[in-house]
C-alpha cells in the first residue's frame, strides 16, 4: 500500500525543481569538461582525460546492451575496433582523395563502422538472449579478432592501420596535432553521445527495451517481437561502440587487431559492471575508476589486473548493483535525514575493513616480488616491507586473518545501524 | 597422404578426447546450476600448473592423482562461498562472478610461474615412441592421453547412467526440490558436482600440460573453443558435447594439417589478380584458417539448428 502510494505521487506531482536540477547536472558536467584541461594542463593528465574520454562512450555504449537490455555480451570490443579501422579507412582515404571532411566528423563514420558490422551479424546474434548470446557474442568476437590477422590488406596485419590526423582539412583553424585540441574534440562527441544515449532510454524504444530484459513473454503479449527490439538496442550499441572506437583511433593515430581483442571486450564489461549498470552514470562513474586504475596502478605494481579481478570479483559478489548502486542506496536515507546515523557505524568498519585491504595487497606484493626474483622493499603508508622478511609475512598473515574477523564483526554493526535507519526512513515515508 | 591422414585422425581424436574431459564438466555444471562456468578453462590450467609444480616435488604418478583433487577442492570451494552466494542475485551475476574468477586465476598463475612456458615434461616411464606409422614415430605419451580419457569417458557413462548416485545427481538437475523433499542434502550434491566437474578439467590439465605448452594464458586460448563446443553440441546434453568435442577436434586438427589455398585450388586460373582486398581471401592457407574455424562451425550451426546438433532446449 505504502510502495503504490509513493510511486504515484511520485508520477504525478512532479516538483518544478526536479527540470531545474536534472540539466543543472548535465550542465555541471559540460562545465568541468571545459575546464578540467584547464587546471590540470600538464601532458599527462590531458592523456589520461583523452583516454577517459574514450572510455566513457564506450562504456555508455555498452550499458545499452547489458543495463537496459539485459545483453550480456563478450565481444562488444569488436564493434568499437571495427569503428576504429573504419575511421582510419576514411582518415586516409579523404587525404589521398582530397575530400572536404574536416576531423570531426571523422568519429561519425567510426560509428557507421560499428553499426554496419551489428546490423549484419546482430540479426542472427539477437535471436536469442542470456547465455546463448554470451556464447554467441564470445565465437563472433574471436572469430572476428583472428580473422583481422589473416585479412591483412584490411586490418594491416600485426602493426595495423595508421594514420595521420593533421593532414585532414582543418576547421576553424585547429590542427589537432596538440593534445588539448584532440581533447576537445573527444569531449564534445561524449557529450554528443552521451545526450543522444540517455535520450534513447527515454524514448519507447528504451523502455520496450527495459521491458524486454526483465519479461519478454509480457513484452510479446503486448504485440512487440523481443528478437526486433534486442536486435535495434543491439545496433544502437553498436553505433555508439563505433564512435568511441574512431575517438580511439584519432586519439593514437593507429588502430590494430588489438583494438578488437578479448581484452578490450574485459575491460568495457568491467567498467560497466564496476560503476554499475542500473543507472545511466554508472558506466561513467566505472570507466573513469577502471581507466584510471589501469594508468595509476601500472606504475605503482606489476600485478595490476590481479587487483581489478579482485575488485570485480569483489563487487559482483558484495553489491551487483555498482558503484552507482551503492551510492543511490543512500538516497531516501539522506532524504529521510537519516544518514548520519550511520556514519559512525561505517567509521568503524572502516579500520578493520582497511586493515584487511592492506593485507591482501602486502600477500599478494610480497609474493610477486618473491616470484619476480625483486626485492625492493613495498611501501605502504611510508612503512617499507621487505618482502623476504618473515615480519612481512607475518604481519600480513595478522592483517589479513585478524582485519577479516575483526571486518565480520563491524559489517554486522553496519548492517544493523542501516536496517535501523531505513526503519525510520520507512516510517517517513521515503523507503517502500 | 595416407599417413597424414592416420596421424592427423589418432591427433584429432586425442584433442577431441581432451575437449570431452573438459565439455563433460563443464556440461554437467551447466545442468546444474543453468550458469556456464567461465573459470573451466581455468581449472583446466591450475591442474596443468598444480601437475608441473607437484611433478617436480613428489613426481609425475602422485601428481596425476594429487593435482586433480587439489583442483577439484578449489572448485568445491568456489561453489560454496563464490556461486551460492551469488545466486540470489541471478544468472548473469554468477557468470560475471566466473568470468572475475578466470581473469584473476590467470592474473594469480602468472605472478606465481611467470609468463613464459614452464618446462613440464613427459614422464620418463612413457617418454618413447609407442609405435612407428609411415617412418611417423607415435610418442606413447599421447597414447596413454587418449587411454585416460576413454577410461573416465567410460566410468563417467556407468556413474551417471548405471549407479544410485548418478540417479540422484540427474535428479538433482531437473528436480532440486523433490530430491530435498527425499532427504538427500541438494547443496552438498551441488557442490561435490561442481568439485568433480573442476577436478574433470584438472585431470585433463596434467595429462595435457607436457604434451601441449604450459603457460599463463593456455586457459584463455581454450576457453573460447570450449563454449564452442558445448553451444555446437546443444547446452546440456552430454553426448552432444562427445560428438562435438570429436568434430571440433578432428576438423581443426586436419585443418592445421592441410596446406593448400582457394588459389592453389584453381590451379592456372588464378583469380588473385582481383582487387586487393580478395587476394588475402585467395591466398590464405587452410592453416592459416585452422583457429576460426570452430567459430565457423559455432556461426553455421546457430544460423541453421540453434538449439545445436543434440540440444532439446531453446535458451
Amino acid at each position: 500500500m505504502n510502495a503504490t502510494t509513493t510511486s504515484t505521487s511520485k508520477i504525478a506531482g512532479k516538483p518544478a525543481g526536479d527540470g531545474l536540477r536534472f540539466y543543472g547536472v548535465w550542465l555541471v558536467g559540460i562545465a568541468a569538461l571545459i575546464v578540467l584541461p584547464m587546471i590540470f594542463s600538464s601532458g599527462g593528465s590531458l592523456t589520461s582525460f583523452s583516454l577517459i574520454g574514450i572510455a566513457i562512450v564506450f562504456a555508455l555504449s555498452y550499458n545499452i546492451l547489458l543495463g537496459q537490455t539485459g545483453l550480456l555480451s563478450f565481444g562488444h570490443a569488436v564493434h568499437y575496433g571495427l569503428g576504429g579501422f573504419a575511421a582510419c579507412h576514411m582518415m586516409n582515404a579523404v587525404v589521398s582523395h582530397g575530400w572536404p571532411i574536416p576531423l570531426p566528423f571523422i568519429p561519425l563514420f567510426g560509428g557507421l563502422g560499428g553499426l554496419v558490422f551489428a546490423m549484419i551479424i546482430g540479426w542472427v546474434m539477437t535471436k536469442r538472449a542470456g547465455t546463448v548470446f554470451s556464447m554467441i557474442s564470445l565465437g563472433i568476437a574471436e572469430l572476428v579478432a583472428s580473422s583481422s590477422l589473416i585479412l591483412r590488406s584490411v586490418f594491416g596485419g600485426e602493426s595495423g592501420i595508421s594514420t595521420d590526423r593533421t593532414a585532414l582539412p582543418k576547421m576553424f583553424g585547429w590542427t589537432f596535432g596538440p593534445q588539448l585540441q584532440v581533447y576537445y574534440l573527444i569531449a564534445f562527441w561524449l557529450v554528443i553521445s552521451a545526450i543522444a544515449m540517455y535520450a534513447l532510454t527515454r524514448t519507447p524504444l528504451g523502455r520496450i527495451s527495459n521491458a524486454v530484459r526483465d519479461n519478454p513473454e509480457r513484452v510479446q503479449f503486448i504485440g512487440y517481437d523481443p528478437h526486433v527490439v534486442r536486435y535495434i538496442a543491439f545496433c544502437f550499441a553498436g553505433f555508439f561502440a563505433g564512435v568511441a572506437g574512431g575517438l580511439a583511433a584519432i586519439n593514437f593515430e593507429i588502430a590494430n587487431s588489438a583494438y578488437l581483442g578479448a581484452i578490450q571486450s574485459g575491460l568495457v564489461l568491467f567498467s560497466t559492471f564496476i560503476g554499475g549498470v542500473a543507472f545511466f552514470f554508472g558506466p561513467i562513474l566505472g570507466a573513469i575508476l577502471v581507466t584510471y586504475l589501469q594508468l595509476g596502478l601500472t606504475s605503482v605494481t606489476g600485478v595490476w589486473q590481479l587487483y581489478f579481478g579482485i575488485i570485480f570479483i569483489g563487487i559482483v559478489m558484495l553489491s551487483p548493483g555498482g558503484i552507482a548502486g551503492l551510492v543511490m542506496m543512500h538516497r531516501p536515507l539522506a532524504r529521510a535525514g537519516t544518514l548520519l546515523t550511520l556514519l559512525p557505524s561505517y567509521l568503524v568498519a572502516a579500520v578493520p575493513t582497511i586493515a584487511l585491504a592492506c593485507g591482501v595487497i602486502l600477500t599478494i606484493e610480497s609474493i610477486a616480488r618473491a616470484h619476480g626474483g625483486q626485492s625492493n622493499p613495498i611501501h605502504l603508508f611510508g612503512i617499507a616491507f621487505n618482502p623476504g622478511s618473515a615480519v612481512t609475512w607475518a604481519s600480513a598473515a595478522f592483517l589479513v586473518f585478524g582485519g577479516f574477523f575483526v571486518a565480520r564483526l563491524s559489517w554486522r554493526r553496519v548492517a544493523a545501524a542501516w536496517d535501523r535507519a531505513a526503519t525510520v526512513a520507512r516510517d517517513r515515508g521515503y523507503l517502500a | 597422404m595416407l599417413e597424414l591422414i592416420v596421424i592427423s585422425t589418432l591427433n584429432g581424436l586425442l584433442f577431441g578426447m581432451l575437449l570431452f574431459l573438459l565439455s563433460s564438466g563443464l556440461t554437467v555444471i551447466f545442468s546444474m546450476m543453468g550458469v556456464l562456468n567461465f573459470a573451466h578453462a581455468s581449472f583446466y590450467m591450475l591442474g596443468a600448473f598444480f601437475g608441473f609444480q607437484l611433478t617436480k616435488w613428489i613426481g609425475f604418478w602422485p601428481a596425476l592423482l594429487l593435482a586433480p583433487l587439489l583442483v577439484g577442492a578449489i572448485g568445491m570451494a568456489v561453489e560454496r562461498y563464490g556461486l551460492r552466494n551469488t545466486h540470489k542475485h541471478g544468472h548473469v551475476a554468477e557468470l560475471l562472478l566466473t568470468f572475475g574468477l578466470a581473469f584473476a586465476i590467470e592474473e594469480i598463475v602468472a605472478m606465481m610461474w611467470g609468463r613464459s612456458p614452464v618446462d613440464y615434461r613427459v614422464p620418463a616411464l612413457l617418454d618413447f615412441p609407442a609405435f612407428t606409422i609411415f617412418s611417423t614415430n607415435y610418442p606413447a605419451y599421447k597414447i596413454f592421453m587418449l587411454a585416460v580419457s576413454v577410461l573416465i569417458f567410460i566410468v563417467l557413462l556407468i556413474v551417471l547412467k548405471r549407479t544410485r548416485v548418478g540417479l540422484i545427481v540427474q535428479a538433482a538437475l531437473t528436480h532440486p526440490h523433490m530430491v530435498g523433499h527425499l532427504g538427500h542434502n541438494v547443496g552438498l550434491i551441488f557442490m561435490l558436482v561442481f568439485g568433480v566437474g573442476s577436478a574433470l578439467a584438472g585431470i585433463a590439465g596434467v595429462i595435457a600440460g607436457p604434451a601441449l605448452v604450459t603457460q599463463s594464458d593456455m586457459a584463455a586460448a581454450l576457453g573460447p573453443i570450449l563454449f564452442v563446443v558445448i553451444v555446437f553440441g546443444g547446452l546440456g546434453s552430454l553426448p552432444g558435447a562427445f560428438i562435438a568435442s570429436l568434430v571440433i577436434g578432428l576438423v581443426q586438427t586436419f585443418a592445421v594439417a592441410l596446406n593448400g589455398s582457394l588459389a592453389s585450388a584453381f590451379g592456372p586460373l588464378d583469380p588473385s589478380a582481383g582487387p586487393s582486398v580478395l587476394t588475402d581471401i585467395w591466398n590464405v592457407t587452410i592453416a592459416q584458417v585452422a583457429p576460426i574455424v570452430p567459430y565457423l562451425l559455432l556461426v553455421i550451426i546457430l544460423i541453421v539448428r540453434p538449439m545445436g546438433l543434440l540440444g532439446t532446449r531453446e535458451s
